[in-house]
């Protein structure tokens, strides 16, 4: 009679085990949902606000094609060509805000501000919407490897999470990395 | 938006973290936001009227000192007590790895929460061994900020996964428009940091200053700060003894003021230092910064363009620095100015705006902070682990 009643304890430790576990682990599934989701709404911001710029004609003409042309291929791209085209989206923000004549130019015509503003904290939002993701992945992918959760399938269906990656390095006239850059330009 | 921010140390206890937390607070509020501040404090403690208590914390042996912390089931019932009442579409966790309020809030809520990593420890075996209970907290966390880029990789190595590096801010109007106090100026060296505490570096201070001194017959030294006055003379000949002027615990418009008068600003400290706020108040003041080349320091001080930087430890190295410095007027001038021009990225307005940044990148799209549930379930069967 004892024996059943350890073995029923030893059941109910290991389903509590469990299900606790895959509690955590759907925690971290929606959360990597939501740094999916937020990352998603920044690139999708940074692209608008660049697409806006380079349509509003305060660029020079050939600025404005390499801005468009990046900005559009960036909002159109299929899934698994995504982190290139959005890495070539921040060349070409990088490459036409190189320096800060460009930048004051644009800053001068009317509206420039916002729209220059704008583009400043989409360029820095997206790193750290990045930056976010990433943990997500790495925490998940760690409890996925857990033995437990291969050996009970406690992940079920959803997808092995991946990384994503680009190149966000924001243009020298408009990114502002507190602490990081150099005084001296 | 309704912000909670959870401070692990005691409210009625001076510190780094404690101030960045008010300051914080402070700014969030003039702008327009909700925020409630979760932390320790003793019941008779007076309060500003976003801080909540979460009781007062308890002395305790921990990592080597004596810690004050939050912990228990008292504690973990007045956490999930908060986050209820608050309903907060963020919290915001200081130090989430500290044994105290932190990380009893990391278990208890679920939903956007942002955690900022202010110490740079190396790992400590409490923390090995308490990895596994540790990890299923912090997973939690949504988004982490560190406060250096020193602190972000000591981060990344210990706890894997990444973090944005937000400073920790400063009022630098505060201290740039401080009046200047005439007793304190006139070739004075400043230093503001405890006595007795080794690791600020008052000591190599002193094994330096008679050089200082013999070079600059007109140089003073001013030092606020708490701890024993005479001990920390007394390795110094008597007739120096004059030119060191201890004034005490100061308040901070003195601060500021003996900042703003000061030609230059010494930071001897030797480790343990993972920002450096007081180098950012220094040059706020328009003082000319010297620090030791610790790695926090030497990236706030834009790695040596923004304040002179010398060999840690080094007196000899100090000496010859302070002496350089203060016999050239133009090398102060320079230092003053680009010393004001690289605080304005600490300043408030720019770093209260990223972290604000930070809080809306996790709560886009996302439910805001409720109460664990799982937690409870726990607690109801008698099995709470926090």
């Amino acid at each position: 009679m004892s024996t059943l009643i350890w073995i029923a304890v030893v059941l109910v430790v290991i389903a509590v085990y469990l299900s606790w576990t895959a509690g955590r682990l759907d925690r971290l599934h929606s959360r990597l949902d939501a740094a999916r989701a937020a990352l998603d709404a920044q690139l999708l911001r940074r692209a608008s606000v660049a697409q806006e710029l380079a349509t509003a004609g305060v660029l020079d003409p050939a600025a404005s094609i390499v801005l468009y042309q990046a900005a559009h291929a960036a909002r159109q791209s299929e899934e698994e060509h995504r982190e290139v085209a959005e890495s070539e989206l921040s060349q070409a923000l990088r490459a036409v805000f190189e320096d800060s004549p460009q930048a004051e130019a644009v800053r001068g015509a009317p509206g420039g501000e916002d729209a220059l503003g704008e583009l400043t904290e989409a360029v820095r939002r997206v790193p750290m919407a990045r930056r976010f993701h990433n943990d997500a992945v790495r925490a998940a992918r760690a409890l996925r490897r857990h033995r437990t959760v291969r050996w009970f399938r406690l992940a079920g269906h959803a997808p092995f999470p991946l990384a994503f990656e680009m190149d966000d390095e924001p243009p020298v006239a408009l990114g502002r990395v507190p602490g990081t850059e150099e005084t001296e330009r | 938006m309704r912000i909670g921010i959870v401070c692990p140390y005691s409210w009625d206890v001076p510190g780094g973290v404690q101030f960045h937390i008010r300051d914080l607070a402070d700014h969030l509020i003039r702008r327009g936001h909700q925020v409630s501040v979760l932390a320790p404090a003793d019941d008779e403690t007076p309060l500003p009227p976003y801080v909540v208590s979460a009781g007062r914390a308890v002395p305790v042996p921990y990592n080597g000192s004596v810690a004050r912390l939050n912990f228990g089931f008292l504690s973990a019932a007045r956490v999930r007590r908060w986050l209820h009442d608050g309903a907060f579409d963020v919290i915001h966790i200081h130090e989430p790895t500290s044994p105290s309020l932190g990380l009893l809030a990391c278990w208890a809520a679920q939903g956007p929460i942002v955690a900022t990593f202010h110490t740079s420890n190396p790992r400590s075996r409490a923390m090995i061994a308490a990895y596994p209970i540790l990890q299923p907290a912090l997973e939690k966390i949504s988004a982490r900020i560190a406060v250096s880029e020193y602190a972000r990789r000591t981060l990344v190595e210990h706890l894997g996964g990444d973090a944005v590096v937000i400073p920790n801010g400063v009022d630098v109007d505060f201290f740039a428009d401080a009046e200047p106090k005439e007793e304190w100026r006139g070739e004075t060296i400043g230093f503001i940091g405890r006595i007795d505490e080794p690791r600020k570096g008052l000591p190599v201070l002193m094994r330096a200053l008679p050089k200082i001194l013999e070079a600059r017959p007109g140089a003073r030294l001013l030092i606020a700060g708490r701890g024993d006055e005479k001990e920390a003379v007394a390795d110094l000949p008597a007739p120096l003894r004059e030119r060191v002027e201890f004034l005490g615990m100061v308040s901070d418009e003195d601060k500021a003021r003996l900042l703003r008068s000061v030609d230059v600003y010494i930071a001897p400290n030797t480790g343990g230092e993972s920002f450096g706020i007081i180098l950012v108040e220094a040059m706020s003041a328009g003082a000319a910064v010297l620090a030791s080349d610790l790695d926090a320091f030497a990236q706030v001080l834009a790695g040596g363009a923004a304040g002179e930087l010398f060999t840690n430890e080094d007196a000899d190295a100090l000496a010859a620095a302070a002496v350089r410095l203060l016999g050239d007027e133009k090398r102060l001038a320079e230092l003053r100015e680009r010393g004001s021009r690289h605080v304005r990225r600490f300043d408030w307005s720019t770093v209260g705006a990223d972290i604000l940044a930070v809080y809306e990148t996790v709560t886009d799209g996302a439910a805001s902070v409720a109460a664990d549930d799982r937690t409870r379930l726990w607690a109801r069967l008698g099995l709470a682990r926090d």
